[in-house]
């Protein structure tokens, strides 16, 4: 495990986390019982989590879908299924470690899994570029759902990308065509397709593999129209707004419910997603069964026409003279 | 001290400053000052460096369809304020303004109309409200304008000109890269044309959706288009870009654009590519 990170917020957590260990470390070396101290101390940290983790402002929200502790996508992988088999490139240019995919296994079923892939270090951010992906990495994924669409298998897709990448290779390369492409052909894809915010929902690098016929959101996730960092740099004309952006473009999971934008919300434990990776995979398991059990039972032309029914029917507007 | 020179004359362009600027405008591309009414002739197009300036919607209507015969849908569909975003100035006030400013109310015009006699349906966009960014409106009136170009059997032409989503509507904005990709894909389904038009600039959402989905893409000379903007890419690689990065040449160079055209000859090419494209036409009519 890398040294445990943590948010500001988090600190008392941290903190009381400490003295649990210390007390335990304690006990053990002069062999007494401080269980009934640990019991008191351990209740005082879950009450603790829920109350941090229950009010955090959209801004501390962003840090946590953020957090470099908090699962991603082949974190899922490992928890969630079996017989992974991960697939390379888009067969045009290169492979993409932004986005992973792959066949897997889902409770017995077969699946194509297909997600942005951050790093955790350097080393791996390198690799991953920081989950940004270039239009390869876009290209590979559509690849990958055309694949899945031969086999009729359903596919599930990860979200966690901070945006697609702006470089010169990527525009180069037709970053805004391979988005677009890829929003066009998800939209048509005559198979069952889910979609989880895990992380960050980073504009139009997330939505180029979030055409759904379900969007779910895990309860810390974000997804937003552009970063609260850039929105603040445009509309406030400075950075240092990104608190104000934050909370302006209403980018929490409980705001894109309430506008029926994300079809569940999946709770994280205590803590965040970051302090319980199997208990979080758990239920976002259970959750992707539950929908695509759902989704079994349509035809493709109903799955084409409940996506194309769904995307199509976002937006709000007046209409009168 | 010479008692006969010369007193210097100042130079000729000080006379040209002093031309009112009514009858001459300044090229932005090359500087001369040209007549506005030859400019005008020219579909704002500099008669010496041939530099595109922007035009409005209205232009690129009477430029692209037969006289008279456009008619204008959806006009009654106008923005709201969901989200009551609030930055320097609340979203509200900078509506009204570009409405006021505008005379419409939004940034796109749709309709039907008639290019050399074949019918089509047509979305045109108006870069100077908000940016001609994309909200719920533009979606909705861009997506009913693929439906009926769908419903009726017809060519379907978008001018584009935008920055792409529009952040007051958050979400939503981002939501209708979706909605109009969605509409399209049953377009494409039932093979009927769509031609994407980009002009300056259009970049973001924009880009990364509609005006990358055309079965054949005319760019301007010139235009910038992208998916990120230039100013965030310098600051991401921490360099300076390439002369005509990100323009039109290049990204026919690139492989995302088919053809760069003249303003002045766009009509042509469009019924030369519909007369390709779409057999069979005037048999439905």
């Amino acid at each position: 495990m890398a040294t445990p990170l943590h948010l500001e917020f988090e600190r008392d957590i941290v903190e009381l986390q400490k003295q649990i260990d210390a007390l335990l470390r304690s006990a053990e070396e002069k062999g007494i019982d401080v269980s009934s101290e640990v019991r008191v101390l351990g209740a005082k940290l879950e009450v603790l989590k829920v109350e941090i983790f229950q009010n955090l402002t959209p801004l501390e929200q962003v840090h946590v879908a953020r957090h470099p502790r908090r699962p991603h996508t082949l974190d899922y992988v490992s928890r969630l299924f079996t017989d992974w088999v991960e697939l390379s490139g888009d067969r045009t240019f290169r492979d993409d470690g932004a986005v992973v995919g792959g066949w897997a296994r889902l409770n017995g079923d077969s699946i194509m899994v297909v997600g942005h892939q951050k790093g955790r270090d350097m080393k791996a951010n390198l690799k991953r570029n920081f989950g940004s992906p270039h239009p390869e990495g876009y290209r590979k994924s559509l690849r990958l759902m055309y694949l899945a669409e031969k086999f009729r298998r359903p596919v599930v897709t990860f979200i966690d990308t901070p945006g697609a990448y702006p470089g010169v290779g990527a525009e180069e390369r037709g970053q805004a065509e391979a988005i677009a492409r890829n929003i066009r052909e998800m939209a048509r894809l005559r198979i069952p397709v889910v979609s989880v915010v895990i992380g960050e929902g980073g504009s139009g690098g997330a939505l180029a593999i979030g055409v759904g016929n379900r969007i779910l959101m895990l309860e810390h996730a974000i997804y937003s129209v552009i970063s609260p960092e850039g929105c603040a740099a445009i509309l406030w004309r400075t950075a240092a707004e990104r608190e104000k952006a934050a909370r302006a473009l209403k980018l929490t999971s409980s705001e894109l419910f309430k506008r029926g934008i994300a079809d569940e919300i999946i709770l994280e434990p205590p803590g965040g997603a970051h302090a319980d990776w199997d208990e979080t995979g758990q239920r976002v398991k259970e959750a992707l069964m539950r929908h695509l059990d759902e989704l079994k039972t349509m035809e493709p032309e109903a799955l084409v026409r409940d996506r194309q029914a769904k995307f199509e029917a976002i937006g709000e507007w007046a209409e009168e003279d | 001290m010479a008692w006969f020179r010369k007193p210097k004359q100042p130079l000729r362009s000080a006379d040209k400053r002093d031309l009112p600027s009514e009858i001459f405008k300044k090229c932005n591309g090359c500087g001369e000052l040209v007549y506005r009414e030859r400019l005008a002739q020219n579909a704002q197009v500099c008669p010496e460096c041939g530099f595109h300036s922007r035009i409005p919607p209205e232009q690129y209507l009477t430029l692209l369809l037969d006289a008279g015969s456009f008619v204008e849908r959806e006009t009654n569909l106008h923005s709201l304020d969901l989200l009551e975003f609030h930055d320097l100035k609340p979203y509200r006030e900078r509506l009204a303004a570009a409405e006021q400013k505008l005379g419409r109310r939004d940034s796109v015009v749709v309709g039907d109309g008639v290019v050399d006699g074949i019918p089509v349906c047509i979305a045109v966009m108006d870069f100077r409200f908000l940016g001609g960014s994309m909200g719920s409106v533009v979606g909705e009136k861009v997506a009913r304008t693929i439906r009926r170009a769908l419903e009726l059997r017809r060519p379907l032409i978008i001018v584009s000109a935008s920055g792409g989503a529009r952040m007051q509507e958050g979400i939503y904005s981002l939501m209708q890269l979706a909605k109009t990709s969605s509409a399209l894909a049953r377009l494409h389904e039932a093979g009927i044309p769509f031609i994407s038009v980009i002009t300056d600039p259009t970049t973001g959402g924009t880009t990364a959706s509609f005006a990358m989905l055309g079965d054949v893409h005319l760019a301007e000379p010139g235009a910038l288009i992208g998916f990120a903007g230039p100013r965030v890419i310098e600051e991401t690689i921490k360099q300076a870009l390439p002369k005509g990065f990100q323009r039109s040449e290049f990204l026919r160079e690139h492989g995302m654009v088919d053809r760069v055209v003249d303003r002045r000859e766009l009509k042509q090419t469009l019924v030369l590519l519909l007369r390709h494209m779409w057999t069979g036409w005037d048999e439905e009519a």
